[in-house]
């Protein structure tokens, strides 16, 4: 187990190498520079800056400086943002952020599963149709078109819940943005839950369960529940990557100073260096959830042992 | 996602039984299993035809996604606005039969039908061409390596997997930043996006085939690789190919509005649904038309793609019952 820990560790770091050098570059060759105001700056300060920022050197150098400072946890420091480096807007973006998708996923389990479970259960029924005409409801319609809608009705119109802020995580300020992040993940989540349910019902194993007289909630509960959650916990993966796109539209929204929100703004205002720290920031949060993801799997999964 | 479409699919319960081929080659010229009534000698696309076309939801999400096409691409020629025309005498007014404004008008006085149907041109065109790009890369990178296989194909799916775990969405995102906002880059990057789910199933399904007979009796003649790749390949592979493709599509289009909400995607004079709905959702509390139509335009064809790719599914997979 450990052994595979630092094997999946060492395969990050040529994909990590791939995000930062891909993005160094792709904003190096951008037209422009980071100082092309509206108003022409005087050559000397222009030429101060540059050098202030080691812009002037050759890019080799800079890339390698950037690489230097980034093993330091050190992203270069915001252009827009005047007095902030990217890592401090970082540090102060990714609690709020973690906070919302982490309760989106926690959320999306916890209604996900069971709803998967019951329409396998009650299979071609009315409990079956409707869950599984919500779900696709829920995969139709885009995050982006949910969020507004839900701040119309139940920030606006009925005034239930505030519309957007985030008031310091206030508990009535979490909840519009933290249902709109986990729906899609709901949806995806219960129609997977139920095709693997559908599917271990129907095997060997659970037959004899039965033919052994078991109760049928200990068929479930006991039998079919733990090799049915297996393919969905392949799925986390890629339901946190999904999460974490999803949260940059989110925070736009409701206006939640999360590093998406950053982020868009950094993409808006052309800050290049925060936008290029928060995506590899993003890479590497990542590709560090999908290999939680997998040792998680494993522990759940008999058959796979990574400890050769 | 595997078979969990069964409530769509309903009435194949009581069709034939599927003949053994299905996508997949058959395993013998006769199907061996189904002994009552296999229709010999249907070709596969008939086959699947006939199954599509007995799973109504998937028959109609068909019709409709046809129907929205067709107006997206002959509408705003009948509606007498044009995309960026102003109304100066209706300035965000809501659904009315006056003037024409059928569906309202923006915050500009410029007729919401005509541009939501506009922007469906741009949102679709980019589906399809998107799709494409994504389809021909991830086929043809998938069928080499298995192909080919040995070390190239090791190599070649292990760059895939680093791919894999690239954070895509942000590179488009910068590379929009970096390049402008321009129609083509969206093309170009959202397919060179939504290839390797592609090409890994286009490898598996090659892996499968080039042990068969027909692919030694090719060699044995002489034929070239790159044909065989071409002609005998690809062709046999091509039922998950066009299972994955509806599959694509739907998260292409979303993806493009997602870009273009952020105000990251088509830039004016274009405009795209999700150009479209990111305006309605900043004017949505006074003219709430301006959100929901886009909205529901996207939302309907999402739902039909949706549908017909688990029809396509359920009509070209051999495995389901």
């Amino acid at each position: 187990m450990l052994i595979y820990t630092l094997k999946r560790l060492l395969q990050a770091i040529p994909t990590l190498l791939i995000v930062i050098t891909i993005s160094f570059f792709l904003m190096r060759v951008a037209p422009g520079g980071p100082f092309d105001g509206e108003r022409q700056l005087p050559p000397e300060i222009e030429a101060n800056l540059m050098a202030a920022y080691h812009l002037d050197e050759p890019l080799p150098m800079q890339y390698l400086r950037y690489m230097g400072n980034l093993l330091q946890g050190d992203f270069g420091p915001s252009f827009k943002y005047k007095d902030f480096t990217v890592t401090e807007l970082i540090a102060q973006g990714f609690p709020v952020s973690l906070e919302i998708g982490g309760l989106a996923i926690l959320l999306a389990l916890i209604v996900g599963l069971p709803l998967g479970i019951a329409a396998a259960l009650k299979r071609n029924s009315t409990v079956d149709y409707v869950v599984m005409g919500t779900a696709l409801t829920g995969i139709a319609v885009p995050n982006f078109v949910l969020a507004p809608i839900f701040a119309l009705v139940f920030g606006v119109l009925l005034g239930w819940l505030p519309a957007g802020g985030w008031n310091g995580g206030a508990l009535p300020n979490l909840v519009l943005p933290v249902v709109a992040l986990s729906i899609q993940q709901i949806a995806y989540i219960a129609r997977m839950m139920r095709a693997s349910m559908i599917e271990v019902l129907g095997s060997h194993f659970i037959r004899t369960a039965r033919a052994k007289g078991l109760s049928e909630s200990e068929v479930i509960w006991r039998h079919a529940i733990r090799p049915a959650l297996l393919p969905v916990m392949s799925y986390l993966g890629p339901a946190i990557a999904g999460i974490v796109t999803g949260s940059v539209v989110i925070e736009q929204i409701f206006g939640i100073p999360g590093i998406g929100r950053y982020f868009v703004q950094g993409a808006l205002n052309r800050d290049y260096t925060l936008v290029m720290g928060t995506v590899v920031f993003y890479g590497i949060l990542i590709v560090v959830m999908n290999l939680i993801v997998d040792l998680l799997y494993s522990a759940l999964d008999p058959q796979i042992r990574y400890d050769d | 996602m595997t078979s969990d479409s069964k409530p769509y699919s309903g009435e194949q319960a009581n069709a034939a039984p599927l003949p053994a081929g299905g996508p997949n080659p058959p395993r013998s010229p006769e199907p061996e299993t189904s002994a009552q009534a296999a229709p010999a000698g249907e070709s596969l696309a008939r086959d699947a035809w006939r199954r599509l076309s007995q799973n109504r939801a998937a028959m109609a999400s068909l019709g409709l996604l046809v129907a929205i096409i067709l107006v997206c691409i002959v509408g705003p020629w009948l509606l007498p606005w044009g995309l960026a025309e102003v109304d100066w005498n209706a300035f965000g007014t809501g659904p009315t039969l006056e003037n024409a404004h059928y569906l309202g008008t923006d915050a500009n006085g410029r007729d919401l039908l005509t541009r939501v149907l506009y922007g469906g041109r741009i949102s679709l065109s980019v589906a399809l061409v998107a799709s494409f790009v994504s389809l021909l890369i991830g086929v043809l990178y998938g069928a080499i390596s298995g192909y080919l296989g040995g070390r190239v194909d090791n190599l070649m799916m292990r760059f895939v997997d680093i791919m894999y775990s690239l954070p895509f969405m942000f590179l488009v995102i910068l590379l929009m930043v970096v390049f402008g906002r321009n129609i083509f880059l969206i093309y170009a990057a959202i397919g060179a996006v939504e290839w390797l789910d592609m090409a890994r199933i286009v490898r598996g399904q090659t892996l499968a085939l080039k042990r068969r007979e027909y692919i030694e009796a090719a060699h044995a003649l002489g034929v070239r690789d790159s044909k065989i790749v071409t002609r005998h390949l690809i062709p046999n592979a091509i039922g998950p190919v066009i299972i994955y493709v509806t599959l694509t599509v739907p998260k292409v289009i979303l993806l493009e509005s997602f870009l273009s909400f952020l105000g990251l995607g088509v830039q004016e004079p274009l405009t795209s649904w999700g150009v479209l709905i990111s305006e309605g959702v900043d004017m949505m509390e006074s003219s709430p038309w301006m959100l929901l139509v886009p909205s529901a335009f996207l939302a309907m064809t999402l739902f039909c793609l949706n549908f017909l790719g688990d029809g396509l599914r359920d009509a070209l997979d051999p495995k389901t019952r």
